[in-house]
């Protein structure tokens, strides 16, 4: 037996650093794998019983490789406005926003989370660009902003229908925030940053903590006997159902915005006025269509597609490529996402996926593929 | 019956001229969540060391080689329909295909089970 498709994410190289919970994983029984830079763990009890978990109780997730970056100084938001296509100036405080870092031909340099906290905006992008992104940033914007690494700051994500529940008997207050809403907290003495947001689809808490403090508060969280530890595995297969594009596969420099299916990411107020790397390119693409834009897959029978898998019309023509794909847990299916020509991309469209060789069925298929339920306040 | 492991982690326990194909338990650890599996047909020739049999988990996808050469007589549809039996039982109900031997010589060249089992906590 030869495994032929390991995880792409996964290195040979050495990992760079620990993270804080790096050893607290590992008593955890987690199976470390070198990811981003870092070992880190892709299953603790085995990925489809922690994809389920967290679709029905809560699941921990060790984040602490992405880029938490403090961005400050004299009119942050118009300058970092010209390298995002997000509405910063009108960024509500303490909101935190979906934005995109861009390079001057539209393509995506990074995705990230952007919130205003007083004069100041908490970015966290993805734990393999940061390095790259903090560069790139430093760089272009004007000597006036600073971009700080808080390096010595761990993040922990907590998911799932009782995340809600589980995290309130730590700390008192947490329910009160709605869905893409953040405060800071104090926990035992350390200044916490959480905010109601996440990558799988369900509620859940993003919690910022300084990294000595970090295993204290997982033990905390996990004591609860909703809550267990996920890896990163499970982590991926929630966020595909969940129709959410992971950064280096479904979206990366050679994909714009518009490609990605995230117009939504540009407001009203930027679309009229443009002023952001690549806008010349993304205002075309939000005018005439893109070439080709980000679609779900559902493959008929049992086996997964992958990323690299090309996608072909009915005639066996070339039209597209999968650029995540896998089994899906709540669905008991194969599912996948990618890129298809813009005139084949509507919910439906029969296609063929062909992968080592073999083709296979698919269609079109609208995302997200299990629906959404985040903590929307007002709603019920 | 004896029982033989080769280094990609295939077992093969043979019965007279026929034997009976699958993967180790250490081999359905490493892969965790198997969710897929896709069995040769009956009638088919496998060659040692040829791809016989394809099995998938959540994160990957292997090929399962013959370990001997031989002609398959049956396969093992109940993995088609449950693959998480490889999981649960990989030496036993989790058995891929049975062959007719081509030729018991090649089985010389495999490891017995306690040297296999030896061998893979060294991993």
């Amino acid at each position: 037996m030869s495994v032929e498709v390991q995880n792409p994410d996964q290195t040979a190289e050495p990992p760079l650093d620990k993270l804080p919970l790096d050893a607290w994983h590992r008593s955890k029984g987690g199976r470390m794998v070198p990811f981003a830079g870092y070992d880190m763990p892709v299953q603790c009890e085995g990925i489809i019983a922690e994809h389920n978990w967290t679709r029905e109780n809560a699941g921990l997730f060790d984040v602490s490789h992405m880029g938490q970056l403090l961005v400050h100084g004299r009119d942050v938001d118009t300058a970092l406005e010209k390298l995002l296509p997000g509405d910063l100036q009108s960024a509500a405080d303490m909101k935190p926003k979906y934005s995109l870092l861009l390079d001057d031909s539209g393509g995506i340099v990074d995705d990230l989370m952007a919130t205003r906290r007083g004069d100041d905006f908490y970015v966290v992008v993805n734990g393999a660009t940061k390095h790259g992104d903090i560069e790139y940033m430093r760089r272009l914007l004007p000597a006036t902003v600073v971009v700080d690494y808080m390096k010595e700051q761990a993040l922990l994500a907590l998911q799932g229908p009782r995340a809600a529940e589980v995290l309130e008997t730590i700390v008192s207050g947490v329910t009160q925030l709605g869905f893409m809403q953040g405060a800071p907290f104090s926990w035992q003495g350390h200044n916490l940053w959480i905010s109601r947001s996440g990558y799988t689809g369900e509620d859940g808490f993003e919690i910022s903590v300084p990294g000595s403090a970090a295993a204290e508060l997982a033990d905390a969280i996990v004591a609860h006997g909703a809550a267990k530890p996920i890896g990163l595995g499970a982590r991926d297969s929630l966020r595909l159902e969940a129709g959410l594009p992971l950064y280096g596969h479904d979206i990366d420099r050679e994909t714009t915005p518009v490609m990605a299916g995230l117009n939504f990411a540009i407001n009203k107020r930027r679309r009229a006025e443009g002023g952001f790397a690549g806008a010349m390119r993304i205002l075309a693409e939000l005018e005439n269509g893109p070439p080709q834009v980000r679609v779900g897959f559902e493959v008929e029978g049992r086996q997964p597609v992958r990323e690299g898998a090309l996608v072909l019309d009915g005639e066996g023509n070339e039209v597209g490529r999968v650029t995540s794909g896998g089994f899906s847990p709540s669905l008991s299916r194969p599912i996948a996402m990618g890129y298809v020509a813009t005139s084949l991309a509507g919910a439906g469209t029969a296609l063929k996926v062909e992968q080592r060789g073999k083709l296979f069925e698919a269609r079109v298929a609208a995302m997200p593929f299990v629906p959404h339920r985040y903590h929307r306040k007002g709603a019920a | 019956m004896p029982l033989y492991f080769t280094k990609e982690h295939e077992w093969i326990r043979v019965e007279g001229d026929t034997a009976t194909v699958g993967i180790s338990d250490h081999a359905q650890e490493a892969l965790g969540d198997i969710v897929f599996a896709e069995v040769p047909e009956s009638g088919r020739h496998v060659s040692k060391g040829q791809e016989a049999a394809v099995v998938e988990s959540v994160k990957a996808a292997s090929d399962v080689y013959a370990p001997v050469s031989g002609e398959v007589i049956e396969s093992n549809s109940t993995i088609a329909d449950d693959p998480a039996v490889i999981n649960r039982d990989p030496e036993g109900d989790g058995w891929f295909f049975k062959i007719r031997l081509n030729d018991a010589g090649e089985l010389d060249g495999l490891m017995e089970e306690v040297a296999y089992r030896e061998w893979v906590k060294t991993l």
